[in-house]
């Protein structure tokens, strides 16, 4: 193996690494040895069974969202949106959890459906203000976004305000059935693991095994062409839209009914947000997306514990996977480095 | 309402907006010339608490400003080299930096929080301000009120008026003519998105050392997008940018008023207004549905009110510029 063959099987690395000193350099900064803090984060991240069950459980709804995007994505569209998505989908999961009461396994059946009918249709309003509006993506989504938390916030001071009033900003716990079964004291349920396998398989088929699958890749490579070749743009894309709106939705649902037991001001807690840089950083491959959703959700989860060691503001986490996304995306392919010397980057011929 | 209060809510909607107005500006050169740095609620968060925190250690807002420009033609700059040296998607780059910019807002203005700190002084404009009316709305406020009025004329003098200008909207509108007329396109587009950046910076400090005085975390967030749709609606110019621009502080304004007239009626219904305005201007200049209803206006005056009423983006918005077949080396 010659050396620049080495450099390029290396390269990938160069990012992570160096978004790790960043991360360190953040931490000295603030009078904190780069080596306290991130066993710190380690720590808060695994350190015993239940932190791993707690990062494990925030996992779940981040990584349907993140499976939810690759579909977006796929046909080209920025579903920023998607934060919004999983608002809809918590409330309604809450709508049918605080005023309705049905037999034992369908109160936990309709809560989900529901959640995921409202996430596809919220996802349905940004889709129509594209294809029929022309207003971009961003926009509208971003838009619908701040819309749905001025309702979360409306339904808690309001209509759904706990009986006993109180300055705690959230409804009451909901009856104990409408909580998915949850496993020994944690706040993670199996039920919603087995949801997400069965998205994350969906999805790989969909985009793999299927027509249309094809048509959207055709249709987010090039949609002039795809137009041309008669795939009709308007149905796919809000079809891939709402299919994404109602996993994100189904994923505020489980944060509702069991990483909280009620509806909080702010329910998504960013990871709607979260999910579009998941995605990113997987090159918009769904195999990926649950691995690096874990990790982002063990960083986060640990930085909130360096935060209670540390007093250092919890947003670290927030950089460090910030600026690993970035670097990835700017530097991560080392045959994109044009301002390198070509003999470093093309491809060795000497074998 | 009498005419006092009036013109009090008028002078507030001048002084809210005149840091949307700078944002504006600068985020329509950058457009013009052809590059979208989304990054923009993510700047205006990291410069308004660099901005603060620099003004509060040198006790002088002067520093404050620079740093915060510093910060704004920083961000810009990854945007470019991202975009036109290593041809990487423009959105892409400018939504993270959108989240890392409020990452390390929270994480560097950690100690900083809900602190007093200097800001810019009142300066009423001698003799201007005593024009009844026009002169408590327009004339009495402070520096960087006039800097944003100012600014939004010179651009749109540059841009429209000057040869400069020209050579920047070719860059953003046809690369290949400006090409063939001697125009580097890369390096002019390095430069105005790098100046535009630095005004956005500008923009988030005159938050944290003008407006909403001072430092907490996410102070200004939000407010980004709304610059950027506010672009949009401005149909790329600066001058129809402001407009819109004060268009977005009398909806606050109003709601506010209408707010304290109406104690009864929900809050809610207040605060989506913002959000309910951004998605009907938005539809109003781009989709086809203005179009259809312009119909009613009769025949002579349509093709005037289609363009007051409909916007066009700049045709190579976004798109990469490669000069001929060899590449830029």
């Amino acid at each position: 193996m010659t050396w620049r063959n080495l450099l390029r099987t290396v390269w990938p690395t160069v990012p992570i690494v160096s978004a790790l000193i960043i991360t360190g350099l953040f931490l000295s900064a603030f009078g904190v040895s780069p080596g306290e803090g991130f066993s710190a984060m380690l720590r808060g991240a695994f350190g015993d069974v239940n932190k791993v069950l707690n990062v494990t459980a925030f996992w779940v709804p981040l990584a349907l969202a993140s499976t939810g995007l690759v579909l977006a994505f796929t046909a080209g569209l920025w579903n920023i949106g998607i934060e919004g998505q999983i608002i809809l989908g918590a409330i309604s999961a809450s709508w049918i959890a605080l005023k309705f009461d049905f037999p034992e396994p369908w109160q936990i059946i309709f809560q989900l459906l529901a959640a995921m009918i409202a996430g596809a249709l919220w996802a349905g309003i940004t889709g129509v203000l594209k294809t029929r509006g022309k207003v971009h993506e961003i926009f509208g989504g971003l838009a619908l976004n701040n819309l749905a938390i001025i309702l979360t916030n409306y339904l808690i001071s309001g209509p759904w305000q706990p009986p006993e009033g109180g300055t705690f900003r959230g409804t009451e716990p909901f009856q104990d059935k409408a909580i998915l079964p949850l496993f020994a004291d944690s706040r993670l349920s199996i039920l919603s693991i087995a949801l997400l396998v069965i998205a994350v398989i969906s999805v790989y088929l969909l985009l793999r095994g299927t027509s249309w699958g094809l048509k959207l890749k055709a249709l987010g490579k090039n949609p002039r062409s795809a137009f041309l070749l008669g795939v009709s743009s308007e149905r796919e894309l809000l079809l891939a839209l709402m299919l994404c709106g109602a996993l994100a939705g189904l994923g505020g649902a489980i944060r509702v009914t069991s990483w909280f037991d009620s509806l909080r001001q702010s329910i998504s807690g960013g990871i709607g947000y979260l999910s579009l840089l998941v995605v990113m950083l997987s090159n918009f491959r769904v195999a990926l997306t649950p691995f690096i959703a874990y990790f982002f959700s063990a960083v986060l989860n640990g930085s909130i514990t360096l935060q209670l060691r540390t007093q250092l503001h919890s947003s670290l986490g927030g950089i460090l996977t910030g600026v690993m996304v970035l670097l990835v995306l700017l530097l991560g392919d080392i045959k994109t480095l044009n301002f390198l010397p070509k003999r470093m980057t093309k491809e060795s011929t000497d074998e | 309402m009498n005419e006092t209060e009036l013109v009090k809510v008028l002078s507030s909607i001048v002084l809210q907006a005149s840091p949307l107005m700078i944002a504006v500006c600068g985020e329509t050169i950058s457009e013009r010339v052809g590059v979208v740095n989304l990054s923009l609620d993510g700047t205006m968060l990291l410069a308004a608490m660099t901005g603060f925190v620099s003004a509060y250690l040198s006790d002088s807002v002067f520093v404050g400003f620079a740093a915060a420009a510093v910060v704004g033609a920083l961000f810009a700059t990854i945007v470019a080299f991202g975009s036109i040296k290593l041809r990487k998607d423009q959105f892409a780059i400018g939504f993270v930096l959108t989240l890392l910019g409020d990452k390390l807002s929270a994480y560097l203005g950690q100690n900083f929080t809900r602190i007093p700190g200097p800001h810019v002084a009142h300066w009423g404009i001698p003799l201007l301000k005593n024009i009844p009316v026009l002169g408590p709305i327009f004339f009495d406020h402070d520096p960087l009120v006039y800097f944003a009025f100012i600014l939004v004329l010179t651009t749109w003098w540059w841009l429209f008026q000057s040869q400069a200008g020209l050579r920047l909207r070719s860059a953003g509108e046809r690369p290949e003519a400006g090409f063939a007329r001697g125009v580097n396109i890369n390096r002019l587009r390095y430069l105005y998105t790098i100046i535009g950046g630095s005004l956005v910076g500008i923009a988030g400090a005159a938050y944290s050392l003008d407006i909403k005085l001072g430092w907490a975390e996410g102070s200004t967030r939000g407010l980004g997008w709304i610059a950027l749709a506010i672009v949009i609606f401005g149909g790329w110019s600066p001058i129809r940018g402001a407009i819109g621009a004060m268009l977005f502080g009398a909806s606050k304004a109003l709601a506010a008023v209408l707010q304290r007239r109406y104690p009864e009626v929900s809050l809610v219904a207040f605060n989506t207004l913002p959000w309910l305005l951004m998605l009907a201007v938005l539809l109003l200049v781009s989709s086809d549905i203005t179009d259809r209803l312009l119909i009613i206006v009769p025949i002579r005056f349509r093709q005037q009110f289609r363009q007051a009423l409909r916007v066009r983006p700049p045709a190579a918005l976004g798109q990469p510029f490669t000069a001929g077949e060899s590449g830029e080396d």
